[in-house]
């Protein structure tokens, strides 16, 4: 079989090593967009930090790892899906045909619709090519301003407090991480880094940017004073890459839509990672899970079906995790609550502790942490487990840090009840 | 012949001497906060479990990694954490369904049990034989049985 993977991030790059263990000898091609080996964008902050080199990036390390496989990596950018053809339109000019195709094309930054945002100081924090021209722009006590505090903002944000650069970050939303944090983690978490000198300004909106003469940069606020920066660092979200799919008949909402099988509406077209909007484990919905473990699992399946061992899934549970000058949060699936559900919160502010777990029923649907760096994990595995905790609940409505004899006690039971 | 952790909690006395021994092993200390195996206790220490991980065939951990940091030793058959590589991302910690990768603000590396390259210290520190290192074979579907077995013989007993 010809397979055709277009992306080379860890959604594409799994697919093809699963492929290539499914069937050896296929014929794999694996279309990057970019001048590099395939690479991990979440490694791009430590590269910020410069706590690794740019090789610290690449998501494989041996070389000759994608030829010892079969996996040809190839570098264009695809242009048009020709699905009657079985077409790739590359902006080259070439083309390729293909029997069976992935989309993994990822995400791409987005950025407000207002005046000023095409300026050369005005980066955006997504490529390598972004990260290098970010380390060549900036030098101790630069003002530099990050617009957008959501995740991939909070972790640009680490590194850039790591460059010794004087920070303001602008977010729209009432508070940091709004997608992973609720109101009272968010501003925990907007405290701790006002705490290390980083200015925080949430529910601010930018409306416009100019350039002075002396070359500094000017962001005007909606009701406030302005601001003066160096260079001004745009994290204000991410939108799947779907633009080339346009007229190719391909069903697409946020992103492209799947089945439970990673399947397109087009035969023999599949897709994965940021791009693909696949079934939700916690919503039953469909939804873009632009996180990592998603790429992950997301490939691996998608392979599976391309192969031809038909594999459902079961869909990605949401899951972050971040490192906030030193705060370490996370979150889980229905962590902002249940339809119907309840919960139980044990709040520790003065040492930036926080959990708050949501249960539907005897089930543990959701989670959020503050300061939780041990045995984290054990979340997840009571969340997509669904395990019903019985009496259990009850010892983590008492004291919800008991969360991992809870889950140790539930792991007994389960096997008990296998055996009998 | 792969070897593995075989735990047999009804032995363990939580005397912490596994946590202390892996803890030397891997950090130079006797600290059992830095210890990659956990002894938890249940009513009120009555009964004691060690737990760590179990070089999982899924490796969820491994699979998330986003740079290649987690690899699986062939020869032991742990998946091991190549600090040279890891770069704290702590995506593993939270992919991990059974909690065995934890973050170390200290090193901002993450850490698991690697089986200490095939010679594990907890199981040569356990005074009980509650930890013992013993042929894979054993410790799949047997040692659930196992495990199993006398736990009903004590539900059946109490």
């Amino acid at each position: 079989m010809d397979y055709v993977i277009v992306g080379a991030g860890p959604a594409g790059v799994i697919a093809a090593e699963t492929l290539a263990g499914l069937e050896p000898g296929a014929d794999i091609t694996l279309v990057s967009g970019e001048p590099e080996p395939p690479y991990s964008r979440m490694a791009i902050p430590y590269l910020l930090a410069e706590d690794i080199a740019e090789e610290g990036t690449h998501l494989r390390h041996t070389a000759g790892h994608y030829d010892a496989r079969g996996i040809r990596v190839v570098h264009e950018r695809v242009a048009r899906l020709d699905p009657a053809a079985r077409t790739l339109a590359f902006e080259g000019g070439g083309s390729r045909t293909y029997g069976k195709l992935l989309l993994a094309t990822g995400a791409a930054p987005v950025r407000p619709p207002i005046p000023g945002m095409d300026l050369a100081k005005v980066k955006s924090c997504w490529t390598l090519a972004d990260a290098r021209q970010i380390i060549a722009g900036t030098k101790p006590g630069d003002r530099v301003v990050l617009m957008g505090a959501g995740f991939i903002g909070c972790i640009i944000l680490e590194a850039l407090v790591a460059r010794k650069v004087k920070l303001t970050v602008i977010e729209m939303a009432d508070r940091m991480v709004a997608r992973m944090m609720d109101k009272t983690g968010g501003d925990m978490i907007g405290d701790w880094c006002r705490g290390q000198g980083v200015d925080v300004m949430t529910a601010t909106r930018v409306t416009g940017i100019e350039e002075k003469v002396d070359g500094s940069l000017s962001l005007s606020l909606e009701g406030k004073e302005p601001v003066a920066a160096d260079l001004v660092v745009c994290a204000t979200g991410v939108r799947s890459n779907i633009g080339f799919l346009e007229g190719s008949g391909i069903d697409t909402g946020q992103g492209v839509l799947i089945d439970n099988y990673m399947a397109t509406n087009l035969p023999d077209i599949y897709a994965a990672g940021d791009v693909a909007q696949g079934l939700d484990f916690s919503t039953g919905g469909h939804d873009v899970h632009a996180i990592q473990p998603t790429a992950s699992e997301h490939g691996r399946v998608a392979a599976r079906n391309m192969a031809g061992h038909r594999t459902a899934y079961r869909g990605s549970l949401v899951m972050n995790t971040l490192n906030t000058l030193g705060l370490i949060s996370t979150s889980y699936g229905l962590w902002d609550g249940a339809e119907g559900g309840d919960e139980v919160v044990s709040l520790d502010r003065e040492n930036a502790r926080y959990l708050r777990l949501s249960f539907q029923g005897d089930v543990l649907v959701g989670a959020l942490a503050l300061g939780l760096t041990q045995h984290v994990g054990v979340l997840r595995g009571l969340i997509q487990t669904k395990v019903p905790l019985g009496k259990w609940k009850k010892v983590l409505q008492d004291d919800p840090h008991q969360i991992m004899t809870v889950y140790l006690a539930c792991v007994q039971d389960a096997t008990r009840r296998r055996a009998a | 012949m792969q070897k593995s952790l075989l735990i047999d909690p009804d032995k363990c006395t939580s005397c912490l001497q596994c946590e202390m021994a892996c803890s030397f092993e891997h950090e130079g200390v006797f600290n059992p906060a830095r210890s990659r195996i956990k002894i938890f206790e249940f009513e009120h220490g009555k009964r004691a479990v060690p737990y760590t991980c179990t070089q999982c065939a899924e490796a969820w951990c491994l699979h998330a990694c986003p740079v290649e940091a987690l690899v699986r030793n062939k020869t032991t058959g742990a998946v091991e954490v190549r600090d040279e590589i890891c770069v704290g991302c702590k995506v593993c910690t939270i992919a991990c369904p059974f909690g065995t990768v934890n973050y170390n603000p200290d090193s901002g590396k993450v850490i698991k049990c690697d089986l200490c390259g095939g010679d594990p210290q907890c199981a040569a520190a356990c005074p009980t034989e509650a930890i013992t290192y013993v042929d894979s074979a054993w410790t799949g579907y047997e040692r659930m049985q196992a495990w199993a077995v006398k736990t009903d013989t004590k539900a059946a007993t109490a």
